[in-house]
């Protein structure tokens, strides 16, 4: 059993043509960074009264936590629903979510106008728990700080030291638990944070399942960013891909998809906002691209045989992180107006800090795999 | 224990039908006001456009001139509210625009500020206390040595108020906070202090309300006494004929209510304020957060189960050599 759950380091070159662009965008990142902490946020985007969140907010919070969701949705399905088959998906997916988070939770820095007060929203006394962003502020700490624990063994093993990591297992259990209650919490707040903005939000998205809407594409777009990851690592890493077991996956994912359709186009139905979906406007031809791409993996991953073949699943993976995207992008910023006269759209330097981001979670992923048992270990390699 | 995808999806859909529970319940019922309450009440038919309150604010609150003013910095003229000015009054303009007070061929004005809500969304989407409901006044302030400047009270708003300064590296939020900082030396709220015609009054938010619906009573061109600056205080009232009103006092229950409180003789969603449900976005965000998470009941449950399940079910990951958590050997 042990022998087929095996990890080890890569190994190879650190430094490749990927890694030096990469380096290169996440400097260029820190550069107008800089510019924003000298001269303001509206220095380097396109923020206004009008839409106060931008892709900062929009993308790298809500968008990047929930595309960090693929170490959530393994631990849940391998250790709540014991599906031991996928524990070889564990590791990468919860290295991934590890970045991702981290990165999404330490963005939110930039976007913070006054972040030298970070630290109120954990005070006594500051703390104002009716607050939906309290909840999704302390969720997300708290996971992140999980997430390092649980992927502590990585680093023990590397250091050595197996006291420690016998006694940590022997509590991994609870902080496996915590992994899976924590973005539980904070993925559905993530929705509930529209609430408040009652119809400055457009019907298409404002209803009370918001929670429940982006609970369930969290866990989607997890188990499609595993699928994605997985099939990147055997291309890129050239490794014998896990089509096999991504097969299996992709029938728990459709399954999660099909309900999830269900309730989305249910509550549409039951509030009476689905009128609004073919009204001639920008909300609604929006709302029609997240539909397509959520319905689309529904079509392509029917069959049996459709879920085995490598290129459907990396689409429909592809598909899904396009369609929880779109919900997101399309709640906080397509679907939300507070008044006429106010336009956003990110600027230039806005999308390289958001390009940057990514491209660092890129390289930082690409050198702990080369250096750190993560990935599986293939006979062959 | 090894489930099937009928125990998977029984599991996926018992989960949702919790929250899905949550969503549906019974959130909490909006605030109500604090019985000594404090407000404004803005009559557009009252008011000439002088501005005279917009300089008021911007004086008393130390603000400098708007960077939206345009080209001529000569002339502090903002077209909207935001960090630099916490109060502005817009014209509605109709046709030939000749007529005051009219919907067609006329125009009218309306005065944009903190509407100072019962129930704000700005205070429950604070994360942080920075916004904060006076419990005697009910003056909705803002501190901003606790605020964080996640703006999230910007976005909230249903009335588009609290703004910020994008342009600096060490931000504030700005907003109108009823001139409570000139209160301990006797002053109001500047805006009705300086009003000459009383169409921005200060006072006790029943009282105004009792003004407001006094004015809704009267016939059109009848004669009769309109307070200025304080209501209650020292007299400084005149006599006018009652202008046409439309038969509503905006902020009674929009939300749950405003302290500041309007009156119009052209419609109010004409005059930039739409109509509004009268359960507050506030009371309805908060008892779905109370319903999900009220003493951490139901997170606390849920861990206990998850620990129980996650516990059988890693364990056998150390079988092989009692250390490998991740079946490492």
């Amino acid at each position: 059993m042990a022998n087929a759950h095996a990890v080890a380091p890569l190994g190879g070159r650190l430094v490749t043509p990927v890694t030096v662009v990469l380096a290169g965008l996440t400097a260029i990142a820190g550069v107008i960074l800089l510019i924003r902490f000298f001269f303001g946020i509206g220095a380097v985007t396109n923020v206004n009264d009008g839409f106060p969140w931008g892709i900062w907010i929009a993308y790298d919070v809500m968008v990047g936590s929930a595309l960090a969701c693929g170490g959530y949705a393994m631990a849940l399905l391998v250790y709540i629903f014991n599906r031991g088959e996928y524990h070889p998906l564990v590791r990468p997916a919860l290295l991934a979510s590890l970045f991702g988070y981290t990165l999404a939770g330490a963005s939110v820095i930039f976007d913070l106008g006054r972040w030298w007060n970070v630290w109120h929203i954990f005070w006594p006394g500051y703390a104002q728990i009716n607050s939906v962003m309290f909840e999704v502020a302390v969720c997300i700490t708290a996971y992140i700080v999980v997430m390092w624990i649980e992927f502590s063994p990585v680093f023990l093993e590397k250091l050595g030291m197996k006291d420690v990591k016998r006694k940590l297992n022997k509590l991994l259990f609870f902080f496996i638990a915590l992994g899976v209650l924590l973005p539980s919490m904070h993925q559905s707040s993530l929705g509930s944070l529209l609430v408040v903005f009652g119809y400055q939000v457009h019907p298409l998205w404002q209803t009370m399942l918001l929670p429940l809407l982006f609970l369930m594409t969290a866990i989607l777009l997890g188990f499609a960013v595993v699928i994605f990851e997985a099939s990147l690592v055997s291309v890129g890493f050239k490794r014998p891909g896990e089509t096999s077991i991504l097969a299996r996956l992709s029938r728990i994912m459709y399954w999660t998809l099909a309900a999830y359709m269900a309730v989305r186009v249910g509550d549409l139905v039951w509030r009476g906002a689905l009128g609004a979906a073919f009204a001639p406007t920008l909300e609604a031809l929006m709302f029609w691209i997240e539909m397509l791409a959520f319905s689309a993996p529904l079509v392509l991953l029917a069959s049996e045989s459709s879920r085995a073949r490598a290129s459907r699943l990396f689409v429909s993976a592809v598909l899904l992180m396009l369609g929880g995207f779109m919900l997101r992008i399309n709640g906080f910023l397509v679907g939300y107006e507070t008044g006429s006269g106010y336009h956003y759209f990110p600027s230039v330097p806005e999308l390289l800090v958001t390009i940057g981001l990514v491209a660092f979670e890129i390289l930082a992923y690409i050198v702990f795999v080369r250096m750190l048992p993560v990935l599986p270990k293939h006979a062959t390699h | 224990m090894n489930i099937n995808r009928r125990d998977f999806l029984k599991g996926a859909l018992a989960g949702g039908a919790l929250l899905g529970m949550g969503a549906e319940a019974e959130a909490r019922p909006n605030k109500t006001m604090p019985p000594q309450a404090l407000g404004l009440l803005f009559d557009s038919a009252l008011c000439i456009g002088c501005k005279a309150c917009v300089a008021a604010c911007k004086r008393v609150n130390g603000l400098p001139p708007d960077p939206t003013s345009g080209d001529d910095p000569m002339w502090d003229a903002p077209l909207d509210m935001s960090a630099y000015t916490y109060n502005v009054i817009k014209v509605y303009k109709s046709g030939t625009a000749v007529h005051k007070d009219q919907e067609t061929d006329g125009y009218a004005f309306m005065k944009q500020s903190c509407l100072h809500c019962v129930d704000p969304s700005c205070v429950s989407a604070c994360p942080v206390s920075a916004m904060l409901k006076d419990p005697v006044t009910g003056i909705v302030s803002y501190d901003a040595g606790a605020c964080i400047g996640c703006r999230y009270c910007v976005a909230a708003c249903p009335f588009g108020v609290p703004r910020f300064e994008y342009d600096k590296a060490l931000p504030k939020i700005g907003k109108c906070e009823l001139c409570r900082h000139r209160m301990a030396d006797g002053h109001y709220a500047a805006c009705a202090e300086v009003c000459p015609t009383g169409a921005t009054l200060y006072g006790k938010v029943t009282d105004l309300m009792t003004e407001a619906r006094r004015r809704l009573a009267l016939k059109p061109g009848e004669k009769t006494v309109f307070p200025r600056g304080e209501l209650g205080g020292p007299d400084q009232s005149y006599s006018a004929p009652a202008p046409k009103y439309i038969p509503q006092v905006y902020g009674e229950k929009e939300l749950g209510g405003t302290q500041m409180i309007k009156l119009a003789s052209v419609p109010f969603d004409k005059l930039g304020h739409r109509p509004l449900p009268e359960r507050s976005y506030a009371s309805i965000s908060e008892g779905l957060q109370h319903t999900l998470y009220s003493y951490l009941i139901l997170p606390a449950a849920v861990l206990g189960v998850l620990g129980v399940v996650a516990k059988r079910n890693a364990k056998h990951d150390d079988d092989d050599d009692g250390s490998a958590g991740r079946g490492r050997k």
